[in-house]
């Protein structure tokens, strides 16, 4: 109970707002922890690559052709983060409006993981415009272009950071120790929750819905009309998936932040988890089939494409399902853990499937990421680990509020 | 009370911006309009290139490079320094050439990807690309059928050439110059439906000679730019897969969902909220 008291007391108590967020702003923790190391160098050589981008064009970094004007930065970074960042709608259904209060715990871990992912994810968009700084056009009204998918999810990526926001911050105000704050905002989390969610229906399909007009460009194994529906689905067992990978890190880097409690609710919270997985993943494989069927390309299954939308289907749909399935059924954790990381590692080759390698499969050149577009995903994500890691040691996050929390 | 009331006005506010936005972005019915257009006859194309001339000089992009010209051995592509090119093809009928440029869709994809509106389909007809609305997001050249606009990558403020059918001149009543300048005569500008009906005059007076078709009439949903072949299509390197519809059509359901959505999950999501919190208390006043 002692060590709980000392976390509770890292909160402001009656300090002046200024001099403890000074305070707050030094650095934690080791300097030399292996994930430093790594990704220190990769950010600094990142940060390189986006100013010779912003210096010399798009194309001095990348590889992306007139063909195929989407790359990695869109397939990878955008695209299958914001299905990983999915998580946050699916565990604020089930705990603010199903009221499953099991998840409780993970809610705001889960909400910061999906709202700093949707910052970095939509920042990492501005790397790929040409003209960033008209990125306002379609916001602030003088060119609405109300008839695009992509108006409707850029509109929506910032409304719903918005709403994760408001979701998010009655922890920022136990941080800083704003009791009349806190209850204003921690008012506003059902209608942030209820719009939130209907954003993420809309946008997690309107990702797919880009690529509705490109219907010759895709390969017809992952071209239907139904990619909204897809994405949709799916990104319900991805950002579930996600939860369950990011909560086994979260316990064993900040076991401090974790209260005896919730340690021991954290296996019933994965092991339910992998329940919801395994029906999403069952309807998913159904839709996935039925349109497979009906869209009789039997004939393209014996190409090298075919191959490899067997292995999506098989190995990374059907195998991790039926793991997930098995896993419940024997309350085995590890093999919940491996079904998540084989789940999300399909998430990314679906999704990749749709956006890059099935986009223009058939180009006399095909598009090939370089080793600079990969370095600046991985400072994008590792500069977002960063903030994370800042955060969860400051914020309670993971910890319990403050105990004047409960006296309100 | 007051959250319940803060949710009703939320609510309908959300529904109201929705709707609104959506019932605008329905498929323009201007079709009444009279496009203007521009016939290419393929059949008097004599691959002089003088149209790929003129198109640089008037658009001040880079001077075409004189050894580079068609031949049958090599697809040639537009790209950020040239906005058409001229193909030759070994057909049945001999070595023919063909002009590649944009369409000008009735309904392009390209504009109703565009989320600024830079890229904009003219009353007039041609559709042309805006320098000061254009975020450089590149879905223009993701949707587009034709794989017309090209991107500059290697500059710092980088724009979208595509063939815009020399609008200011449209607008000034003189011809694209493309047209008034070529040599052949394979090139007549007037409007979509004068077009259409020379096109089909000339086939049905020199069977011969043509192939019984007008590519742009129907592909993607109709097209601006009107080909006359003299071999089916496919010989001269044109796509023959594209659908009939436009392709705006393709995102029409999705769009059309979203004000439906917008409304019932909202209110599904509450009613949902209110009956587990009943329940809840319910439970708590049991114990």
């Amino acid at each position: 109970m002692n060590s709980i008291e000392n976390i509770a007391s890292r909160d402001n108590a009656g300090q002046p707002i200024w001099k403890f967020l000074m305070s707050e702003l030094k650095p934690r923790g080791k300097y030399f922890t292996p994930f430093n190391i790594i990704s220190v160098p990769i950010i600094l050589v990142g940060l390189v690559l986006i100013v010779i981008r912003f210096i010399y064009g798009i194309g001095s970094i990348t590889n992306l052709t007139q063909e195929v004007p989407w790359g990695l930065w869109i397939g990878f970074d955008v695209v299958t983060g914001v299905a990983f960042a999915g998580g946050a709608y699916v565990i604020t259904f089930m705990v603010y409006i199903l009221n499953i209060k099991k998840y409780h715990s993970i809610v705001r871990v889960t909400v910061l993981n999906g709202f700093l992912a949707y910052v970095f994810y939509a920042g990492a968009l501005l790397l790929d415009l040409g003209k960033p700084w008209n990125v306002i056009n379609p916001i602030i009204g003088n060119s609405f272009g109300v008839s695009s998918v992509l108006f409707l999810v850029a509109w929506h990526f910032l409304l719903y950071m918005m709403a994760q926001l408001i979701e998010f911050s009655p922890a920022i105000a136990e941080w800083i120790g704003a009791k009349r704050a806190r209850k204003i905002l921690s008012s506003m989390t059902i209608a942030a929750v209820i719009f939130g969610i209907t954003l993420s229906t809309l946008h997690q399909s309107g990702l797919g819905a880009l690529f509705l007009m490109a219907k010759e460009k895709i390969h017809p194994l992952w071209y239907s009309e139904f990619i909204p529906i897809m994405f949709f689905v799916s990104s319900i067992f991805a950002g579930l998936s996600m939860v369950i990978f990011e909560g086994s890190i979260s316990h064993k880097v900040f076991s401090d932040q974790i209260s005896e409690k919730n340690h021991k609710a954290h296996k019933g919270i994965i092991h339910g988890l992998s329940k919801i997985c395994t029906i999403a993943m069952f309807a998913y494989f159904f839709l996935q089939v039925l349109t497979f069927v009906h869209g009789k390309h039997w004939d393209l299954l014996n190409t090298p494409m075919g191959y490899w939308y067997l292995t999506e289907m098989i190995g990374f749909v059907l195998l991790p399902m039926i793991l997930y399935f098995y896993s419940y059924r024997t309350q085995n954790i590890f093999l919940i853990k491996l079904a998540a990381i084989i789940t999300m590692i399909g998430i990314i080759i679906n999704r990749l499937n749709v956006t890059v390698i099935g986009f223009r499969w058939d180009a006399p050149n095909p598009y090939y990421p370089s080793w600079m577009e990969i370095v600046v995903t991985l400072t994008v994500l590792f500069i977002e680990i960063w903030i994370f890691r800042w955060i969860v040691r400051r914020l309670p996050v993971l910890r319990e509020s403050p105990s004047w929390v409960k006296d309100h | 009370m007051n959250r319940l009331n803060f949710l009703r006005i939320a609510g309908l506010a959300g529904a109201t911006l929705t709707m609104g936005k959506i019932l605008k972005a329905s498929p323009q019915k201007s079709n009444k309009a009279e496009f203007v257009g521009v016939l290419y006859d393929s059949t008097r194309c004599v691959g002089c290139q003088e149209c790929e001339i003129v198109c640089a000089k008037e658009h001040g992009l880079p001077k075409p490079d004189p050894e580079d010209y068609p031949t049958t051995k090599e697809v040639r592509k537009a790209n950020e320094k040239r906005r058409s090119v001229i193909n030759a093809y070994e057909t049945s009928k001999g070595e023919l050439y063909i002009k590649n440029q944009c369409m000008h869709c009735n309904q392009p994809a390209c504009a109703s990807a565009c989320l600024t509106q830079a890229m904009h389909k003219t009353e007039e007809g041609p559709v042309i690309w805006r320098d000061n609305k254009c975020m450089g997001c590149r879905y223009c050249m993701v949707s587009c059928p034709y794989d017309v606009p090209k991107f500059e990558y290697h500059s710092s403020n980088p724009n979208i050439e595509k063939c815009n059918m020399c609008f200011d001149r449209i607008k000034e009543g003189l011809q694209p110059a493309f047209v008034e300048n070529c040599p052949a005569e394979a090139l007549t500008f007037g409007t979509r439906r004068e077009l259409l009906a020379e096109a089909h005059r000339r086939i049905s007076s020199n069977p011969e000679t043509y192939y019984d078709g007008i590519y742009g009439e129907n592909e993607a949903g109709g097209t601006g730019f009107l080909i006359l072949s003299a071999v089916p299509f496919e010989e001269i390197g044109l796509n023959t897969k594209l659908q009939k519809k436009s392709y705006p059509e393709l995102t029409k359901g999705f769009l059309y969902s979203v004000p439906s959505v917008f409304v019932l999950l909202p209110a599904i999501l509450l009613g949902i909220f209110k009956a587990t919190k009943k329940r809840q208390t319910q439970e708590e006043e049991n114990e």
